[in-house]
């Protein structure tokens, strides 16, 4: 058997307030102008590995892949600085492929292989439409392992595969689309109850039993069917996420899921259902090894610290559906594919340089020690994780950015070295010199069709 | 080892300047012909005449930016770049190669052709890189130095504003004076202080104008010089500084400083033999990119006592009619930054004013002149000095 070993979740930091576009109460997380489905699940990765063991397989499931074509999972494997014989694979297309993606890393689990099944999306719905009131940015990640070593173990799960168009997306189309929703959940739902039936039978476990629903579906009506075929009361399925985050693709079973292993207590039966172009459902128990299993950061943390006075305006643009006057400055160059791969750990992983000799950190690590002049003796050191302060800084106007002005610091580490970068998820005038920061892993910009990921510095979330 | 210098051994016995500013209507290659041009005709030689050419450019590739214009007839043009401080980098190789006695006339060339780029400031051109170099604009990274100065050595942010302020002002009414100069209007205090920002403290107005233009200089060794004017000047120090850019490494460096002009100017000064650059130079054209550089470069060259040059400032002490005047034509603040021209600019400055031709902006007797051009960022930069006299 197999488990799920530890956990990570992310939240971006901007929030859209729903009555920003005249669609009610509550708000919606927006993935910044810097972040994609990539980024944000090498952020909620980082604090999943914290710890852990080093996995053997990663897979990575998105329904925004920022390449439509050239591994995205790679560039998460990287930016983790997980070894080069780790394997990768990618899901998408739908948005199940985030509970498809941790039942198939159980299963690799099962035959010996740690794997780190990451789900994220940046889900971009059609202005005045549900999928953009409804829809959120977000990413979850989970290591599974081992039975013994589990917080969470697995002890059901069924699988059916639907063709119908309920919702769907051509290449090149920003928006999906979906049918009558009356009549994708007429077609789902007997779909989803027989699954439910399966996994609960073979974990051999009540629907009255069970601590926790959680149901995702790209069709509301399916969500909502679920409490009454299965007679479920409101403590076990309520989804508080919905009207914070909102459904966030691939990410929001396990988003959910995340949020329930926060304060879940040994003995809890979980169940977990996705019900798109067919079902996957898992039926999980937690363990006692929760309490030492859970990561740096809650989903509520997560939820706590965020600016919910995003502009629509600025949504639209970041999302590249509003056309904008850009900066009257060159585009940025795209980076350099072989410059890329030279500097490898420290452009995709922020691995940085100490020169054994003097002990001086260069950032990055360079061949000549700036301090002694030492040829050669530099020792890489990892910085992903290092704090750091602002030792000063300044608002750049000039910039190109899609959000100016740019907040750009000089950074000096707790460990030594100093970095100048760019600040993100930041208010200029919270910013002042001795600004508490940490490192987070962004796509700095597009230039010529090559996305350019580096890390900038964020005041500590 | 060491630098040894040039001292007295090289004249330059012609100069041309051409006006800088928008000039949609002049190429680069309108611009380097109207300036040697203008250098030949200041020398009473013809192109024939000059054995090499050095040509400063950030934007023009190799001698036949210069050669095919001028139709040079088979001499050797060295195409320099050394970003900001280009201009002066050809005056300082084409100073070198006569003192070495290679040859006997040479010309230093400077131009940029930078408004048909279409965008505003300026913008440098880097090889294909990994993307992860800081992608601060030019403002932004001088504009570190404003809050550093103020906290350092404690003037208040109203107080570092006006002391910026009145460096522009200052240039803009020197500029007033320069017929050539890109920006020929006097601009108040009021409306430097609330221009729009850039970046930082920084206004429109404490930004140096972005322009075209050319310059240009002929060159000779000291002993022949009058065979060509009755009125020489010549070089007492060339010096510059390239760093390792330990500024971007280092914690203890606090942008209050720049560690190459510090380099440079104490290698100028030994080689002219200057002990007090305070009361020793006249005048000086410094790089005033950005305004308060201007008043981190009277401490770096020793002009002020570090962490009082904002007093000198407001005493004006930098202003024409001041003790020391900085910047007489204008600086880069007024009569613009051609990128390659402006080292050369510099020096045609102290050509007018080592001559008496500065007309309205003339002087009273000036000594020694110093030029001081840089390119990079705090931090990170390269820094060059002359030091030029009669």
């Amino acid at each position: 058997m197999s488990g799920i070993i530890r956990y990570g979740s992310y939240i971006p930091y901007f929030r859209l307030k729903k009555s920003a576009f005249g669609a009610g109460r509550g708000e919606r997380a927006v993935a910044s102008y810097d972040e994609d489905s990539v980024s944000m699940a090498v952020e909620a990765a980082r604090d999943a590995l914290r710890g852990a063991c080093i996995p053997d397989s990663l897979i990575f499931a998105t329904t925004s892949p920022p390449y439509a074509e050239k591994l995205n999972s790679a560039t998460i494997a990287a930016a983790l600085d997980l070894p080069g014989e780790t394997r990768s694979l990618e899901l998408g297309a739908c948005s199940r492929m985030g509970l498809s993606g941790l039942i198939l890393g159980l299963d690799l689990a099962r035959s010996g292989e740690a794997t780190l099944v990451c789900a994220a999306d940046v889900v971009i719905g059609a202005p005045g439409g549900a999928r953009e009131s409804g829809s959120g940015d977000a990413a979850a990640v989970f290591l599974t392992g081992k039975n013994e070593d589990s917080i969470a173990v697995l002890k059901g799960r069924a699988s059916a595969t639907t063709e119908l168009i309920d919702v769907w997306r051509l290449p090149g189309d920003q928006f999906a689309r979906q049918w009558e929703e009356r009549f994708g959940a007429d077609v789902l739902s007997p779909v989803m109850m027989d699954a439910i039936t399966r996994a609960l039978k073979q974990a051999g476990v009540q629907a009255s039993e069970l601590n926790r629903v959680i149901v995702d579906s790209a069709n509301p009506r399916v969500t909502a069917a679920v409490p009454r075929a299965m007679k479920l009361t409101p403590e076990q399925y309520s989804n508080p996420l919905q009207n914070t985050v909102g459904r966030s693709g691939t990410a929001n079973i396990g988003l959910q899921l995340a949020f329930t292993l926060d304060s879940a207590r040994p003995g809890d039966l979980l169940l977990l259902i996705s019900a798109v172009d067919g079902c996957d459902v898992l039926v999980l128990e937690v363990t006692e090894n929760i309490h030492a299993g859970r990561p740096q950061r809650t989903v509520e943390q997560w939820l706590a610290s965020k600016s919910a006075d995003l502009d629509y305006h600025s949504y639209l643009k970041w999302r590249g559906i509003m056309p904008f006057e850009p900066p009257r400055r060159p585009e940025p160059e795209r980076p350099a594919a072989p410059a890329s791969v030279r500097s490898g750990r420290w452009k995709m992983a922020f691995v940085g340089g100490r020169c054994q000799v003097c002990d001086k950190v260069n950032l990055p690590a360079q061949r000549v020690c700036v301090k002694c002049g030492a040829i050669d003796k530099m020792r890489e050191e990892p910085y992903a994780d290092a704090l750091g302060r602002v030792a000063t800084y300044t608002l750049d106007h000039l910039a190109y950015s899609l959000q100016p002005p740019v907040v750009a610091a000089v950074v000096d580490y707790e460990q030594g070295g100093r970095l100048s970068c760019e600040l993100t998820d930041v208010k200029p005038t919270d910013v002042g010199i001795g600004t508490e920061l940490e490192m987070t892993f962004r796509r700095l910009y597009t230039g010529q069709g090559i996305h350019n990921y580096f890390w900038k510095a964020r005041p500590k979330r | 080892m060491a630098s040894n210098g040039i001292c007295d051994r090289v004249a330059i016995v012609g100069m041309g300047c051409t006006d800088f500013g928008e000039l949609w209507g002049q190429s680069a290659s309108d611009l380097l012909i109207d300036a040697t041009t203008q250098a030949f005709s200041s020398a009473g030689v013809e192109k024939e005449q000059v054995d090499a050419y050095w040509l400063g450019t950030a934007r023009g590739y190799s001698g036949r930016a210069l050669s095919e214009p001028l139709k040079i007839q088979y001499k050797p043009v060295t195409r320099v770049e050394n970003m900001c401080a280009t201009g002066s980098e050809a005056i300082r190789n084409a100073a070198y190669a006569v003192a070495s006695g290679a040859y006997d006339l040479v010309a230093a060339v400077g131009v940029e052709k930078i408004k048909d780029y279409g965008f505003a400031g300026l913008a440098g051109i880097l090889p294909p890189s990994d993307g992860t170099a800081s992608t601060m604009s030019p403002p932004a990274t001088f504009a570190l130095l404003v809050p550093a100065y103020a906290q350092k050595f404690g003037v208040d942010e109203a107080k570092m504003k006006e002391v910026i302020s009145r460096i522009a002002w200052k240039n803009h009414c020197n500029g007033a004076k320069n017929p050539k100069a890109q920006y020929r209007s006097e601009v108040s205090m009021e409306k430097i202080m609330n221009s729009p920002r850039v970046a930082g403290e920084f206004g429109i107005f404490d930004c140096s104008g972005v322009s075209d233009g050319a310059a240009a200089a002929i060159l000779c060794r000291a002993e022949d010089a009058h065979r060509y004017t009755d009125s020489p000047i010549f070089i007492k120090a060339l010096a510059f500084s390239a760093g390792p850019g330990e500024g971007y490494a280092s914690q203890d460096y606090d942008f209050t400083t720049f560690p190459e002009v510090v380099a440079s100017a104490k290698d100028a000064y030994k080689q002219a033999g200057i002990v007090d650059p305070r009361e020793e130079i006249s005048m000086a054209e410094v790089h005033d990119c950005f305004t308060v550089t201007e008043l981190v470069l009277m401490e770096d060259m020793g002009f002020s006592p570090r962490g009082q040059g904002w007093k000198d400032v407001l005493d004006g002490r930098f202003d024409l009619d001041g003790a020391q005047p900085i910047n007489t034509d204008g600086g880069l603040k007024s009569f613009g930054h051609p990128i390659g021209a402006s080292g050369l600019r510099m020096m045609y400055e102290m050509w007018l004013q080592l001559r008496g031709e500065a007309g309205e902006r003339q002087i009273k007797a000036p000594g020694m002149g110093l030029t001081h051009n840089l390119g990079g960022a705090p931090g990170s930069c390269v820094s060059f000095i002359s030091i030029i006299g009669t």
